[in-house]
């Protein structure tokens, strides 16, 4: 009873304490000034206190130049992934949102497997699918794709596929389907429809997917290690200086030069395009000027809409879908051997293994917590507008330059600048840092916008009546986009616990879940293909079960 | 020859039947309007002849061409969306421009048809506006104009006017009218606004739960419709209950609820027993205090409405039951509430109907 009454006492303060302007003030404040102080300025002051190192590289052409082409590289794999991602993707999202088949709810999901597959995993079951000879290269004897780009490209436009599909399928269903049916109406067949109607009303859909993709192919590290081989892009090449530094094979100043001179080029290059991306993007006109009836015509109906949805799903199986999943077939293997229970009972190399997995979940637990509190007030001033206009777009922007920054870069910025102001700061804090960092603006981009989704009008009815504005958040807020908040803290947890290149960057003795598979993988850490088999499938497995936390928890989305 | 012609049309949206057998002739060059309540099926119908959707059974023609199977950018049909549907991205020209773009007229074809149209919804100096700077009026003359240039020859019409405010509802559907006249269209036009149909159609089909219940001209609706719900429906009726005690031909005696004892001549309605008399608020006359008429029901005003135009009373019979009266409100003295009068009716202005077997709520109601 006295809990009770001290809830009721302390949710009555609280609802006091909202229609205070100074209360209001300071928790916006704070959001800000949390944002700045630990999120957007610490990577940029890092790579300024190690300025002075870049001369390193300058020094040595051939560095230099070994990181230019690896830089070069990064750049125009993410532009051939997202370009392909946008072209297979699209039709897959169509297909989802317009055919009438039951099946399409089980596609929507499946879509979604490569993007809550940790990338670690992830990359060694394409390694096990096309370079194996277990995999589909023993079809063909020996392996048939060998490590290098081809493999990376595989790669990543296999986990930037659900980006796009996820964006796409929001966006054709969120599409006025009336546009269309004027257009049909006035005498363009559905070909036509679609390219002069459909497709300039959702490029900006279009253009956010494009960056998405390019943006998770510029970022990603751990899966894209592990199937690289000889070849070197930005974040690949960021982890082999990484090792020879610590192999003693380069000094401490032309490590840190290196990385330095990598990381400033990725992130300068990458801001600039997104800034091209964001201007030039909406006034890029698809060419309509002429009509082409035979072949638009053709295009059209049926013969040609199915051989499109057929082509779309036997890309999705064969490049996205089984290679995704072929890590279960090892995983499989090892249950029947001694492997299982040396697993399960923690010897060898599973020791550790148990206590990265423990570490990763409970760091995306806190991290999601942490990105809650810290992006909710920052959503809410986004979201309503609360600084004005252009103050709140420019706040949109900043917030998403954490997205766009690959993320080794983002965690060895971080790294300097904690390991220089605060030497003694414990790792943990700083991998906890680093995937807030990382993690934040996905949060605060889908709360942002189940807010804007809410009517300012239902706050405003709930404030006529008489709520004060925390109840008003609470009681008719909240209930709105509860299913948003949660599937973006579910995308914030998967995140976490899937991201390697910052967690590389950051940590020398811990150790999460994805960096132990890539150990694994590399050899740094010696395993039977069994073992990694397990590793990564237990992951896989632990993955799913979020994906169906997630397929729960948003089933009732369309409620409202 | 633009007829549009329907024939045993049937749509059904899972196990919901949303029209049922539905026949139905639109003459060339005829300004035609499907009325009901919403949800009676009559958007879905306009979507069906558009090819938007497709029948369950039935057939469809356009100008003697059977044309269920083929999509709707086939169909050579104009079709003016209720949300106007105006390409966000495109100008109020390249709007307009679009069909004729689409079906690959040449270029100078197709700005003359753009010219001409838009000078006849005078958007001339509007060219270059985007869909999102224009008003609800402008919008929809765009939405017309962009329906027109397409070169059809059959206008169909979605509730064009429902996103509009009264005033230039009412300017606008006479402009529709015209423009659909002038160029000698076929023009179907869906609404559930019984006036607009009314001040517009050449002939009008009431529509209710999926089904016609009654075409034909304005004229013959009001004068003499066929069921409760048509007279219910189209303009305003008195519904009173009571029974036949003697019938001549067209010459009924009946005696009403309350022992009101009325004759009328009825045309149509061969029936006994059990009836409804539906009577027009402005068809009856009305006294001061207690007069003996022939077709008179005496009784006391309980409300008075001023309405400009007119004047409505509500009248409390004997019986409990109410009437509406509707009188000039200019050509004659006001009653006030309170008032003791007597109201009488024309025994040929009137409309005798079996009494519903379901009730006369569940008969009249939407």
């Amino acid at each position: 009873m006295i809990g009770r009454g001290f809830r009721r006492s302390f949710l009555n303060a609280l609802k006091e304490l909202s229609s205070k302007r100074a209360v209001k003030y300071t928790v916006y404040a704070s959001a800000v000034v949390v944002f700045f102080v630990l999120i957007l300025l610490p990577p940029i002051f890092g790579i300024v206190i190690k300025w002075g190192e870049i001369q390193q590289v300058f020094d040595q052409p051939q560095l230099m130049g070994r990181a230019l082409t690896a830089i070069g590289n990064s750049f125009v794999i993410a532009l051939a992934v997202s370009a392909l991602d946008l072209v297979a993707g699209i039709p897959m999202a169509w297909l989802i949102t317009r055919s009438k088949s039951r099946w399409m709810g089980v596609l929507d999901t499946l879509a979604d497997i490569p993007f809550v597959v940790p990338t670690a995993a992830l990359g060694y079951s394409l390694l096990l699918f096309w370079n194996s000879s277990e995999g589909v290269s023993s079809l063909f004897g020996g392996s048939l794709v060998s490590t290098g780009w081809l493999l990376i490209l595989l790669l990543h436009f296999v986990f930037s596929f659900p980006v796009v599909v996820r964006v796409m399928v929001g966006a054709l269903l969120d599409y006025k389907m009336e546009y269309e049916r004027a257009s049909r109406t006035l005498g363009a067949v559905p070909f036509v429809a679609f390219r002069t109607v459909t497709s300039p009303i959702l490029k900006p859909s279009f253009i956010a997917a494009f960056i998405l993709a390019f943006a998770r192919s510029l970022s990603e590290t751990g899966a894209t290690f592990i199937v690289a081989g000889a070849f070197e892009n930005g974040p690949v090449f960021i982890q082999n200086l990484k090792n020879s530094f610590s192999a003693g094979l380069v000094s401490q100043a032309t490590y840190e030069g290196a990385t330095v001179f990598a990381s400033v080029i990725l992130i300068v290059v990458s801001c600039a395009m997104f800034g091209v991306i964001r201007v030039l993007g909406p006034r890029m006109k698809l060419p309509f000027k002429g009509i082409w009836p035979n072949i638009e015509r053709r295009l059209s109906y049926a013969k040609a809409a199915n051989s499109r949805n057929t082509l779309t799903l036997v890309v999705f199986v064969i490049i996205v879908l089984v290679p995704s999943l072929f890590v279960a077939l090892p995983a499989l293997q090892a249950v029947f051997t001694r492997t299982l229970p040396d697993a399960l009972s923690g010897s060898g190399i599973w020791g550790s293994y148990w206590q990265s997995i423990l570490l990763s979940y409970a760091l995306g637990a806190i991290v999601t917590i942490l990105g809650f509190i810290t992006g909710l007030p920052m959503a809410i001033l986004i979201a309503r507008k609360k600084l004005g206009a252009s103050k709140s777009a420019f706040l949109d922007i900043l917030v998403n330059i954490p997205l766009i920054v690959p993320s080794i870069a983002l965690g060895v910025s971080l790294s300097f600048f904690w390991k220089q102001s605060f030497p003694f700061m414990p790792e943990m804090l700083l991998l906890i840092f680093a995937h807030l960092s990382i993690t934040y603006p996905y949060f605060v981009k889908s709360m942002s916008a189940a807010f804007e989704r809410i009517s300012i009008d239902m706050e405003e009815a709930a404030r006529t009546l008489g709520a004060k504005p925390f109840s008003v958040f609470s009681s008719i807020v909240l209930p709105l986009s509860k299913y948003s908040i949660l599937s973006g803290a579910i995308m914030v947890f998967t995140r976490s616990v899937s991201e390697t290149g910052a967690t590389i960057a950051v940590v020398t003795s811990l150790r999460t879940a994805p960096v132990v598979i890539v150990e694994w993988v590399k050899g740094t850490v010696p395993a039977n293909s069994l073992e990694i088999g397990l590793g990564a499938g237990i992951l896989v497995m632990l993955s799913f079960l979020i994906l169906f936390l997630l397929r729960l928890v948003t089933r009732g989305k369309g409620k409202y | 020859m633009p007829e549009v012609g329907v024939v045993n049309l049937t749509k059904k949206f899972g196990n919901i039947t949303a029209l049922e057998n539905i026949n139905l002739q639109i003459h060339d060059k005829e300004y035609f309007s499907l009325l009901g309540p919403s949800g009676c099926g009559k958007t879905t119908l306009l979507r069906l002849i558009a090819g938007l959707i497709e029948p369950t059974s039935g057939e469809i023609y356009i100008a003697n061409k059977r044309v269920d199977k083929i999509p709707p950018e086939d169909r050579e049909i104009g079709f003016v969306f209720q949300t106007f549907a105006l390409f966000p991205h495109m100008t109020v020209w390249d709007n307009v421009l679009y069909g004729p773009k689409v079906k690959n007229f040449n270029l100078r074809e197709a700005k003359t048809i753009g010219d001409e149209v838009l000078e006849m919804v005078k958007l001339h100096e509007r060219l270059d506006a985007f869909p999102g700077e224009l008003s609800g009026g402008m919008m929809q003359r765009t939405a017309v104009a962009r329906a027109l240039a397409a070169g059809a020859k059959t206008l169909l019409l979605d509730e064009p006017l429902g996103q509009l405010d009264a005033k230039v509802r009412n300017e606008i559907r006479y402009e529709i009218r015209k423009m659909a006249k002038d160029l000698g269209l076929t023009a179907i036009h869906v609404t559930h606004d019984q006036s607009e149909a009314m001040s517009i159609s050449d002939r009008i089909a009431v529509m209710k739960k999926g089904k016609i219940v009654q075409v034909g001209t304005p004229k013959e609706l009001y004068m003499n419709p066929n069921s409760l719900f048509v007279a219910h429906f189209i303009g305003e009726s008195n519904f009173l209950e009571g029974s036949i005690t003697n019938a001549e031909g067209e010459d009924l005696e009946m005696e009403l609820r309350g022992g009101y004892k009325v004759h009328t001549i009825c045309k149509h309605t061969s029936t006994s027993g059990r009836i409804i008399l539906a009577i027009r608020p402005e068809a009856f006359t009305m006294d001061q205090g207690l007069v003996q008429k022939d077709n008179s029901l005496s009784g006391r005003v309980e409300k008075v409405t001023f309405e400009g135009t007119f004047m409505r009373y509500i009248i409390r019979l004997k019986s409990q039951d109410c009437v509406v009266v509707i009188r000039p409100s200019m050509a004659e003295a006001w009653t006030d509430v309170g008032s003791e009068v007597t109201v009488s009716f024309a025994p040929e202005k009137t409309h005798v109907f079996p009494y519903p077997q379901a009730g006369l709520m569940k008969e009249i109601s939407v």
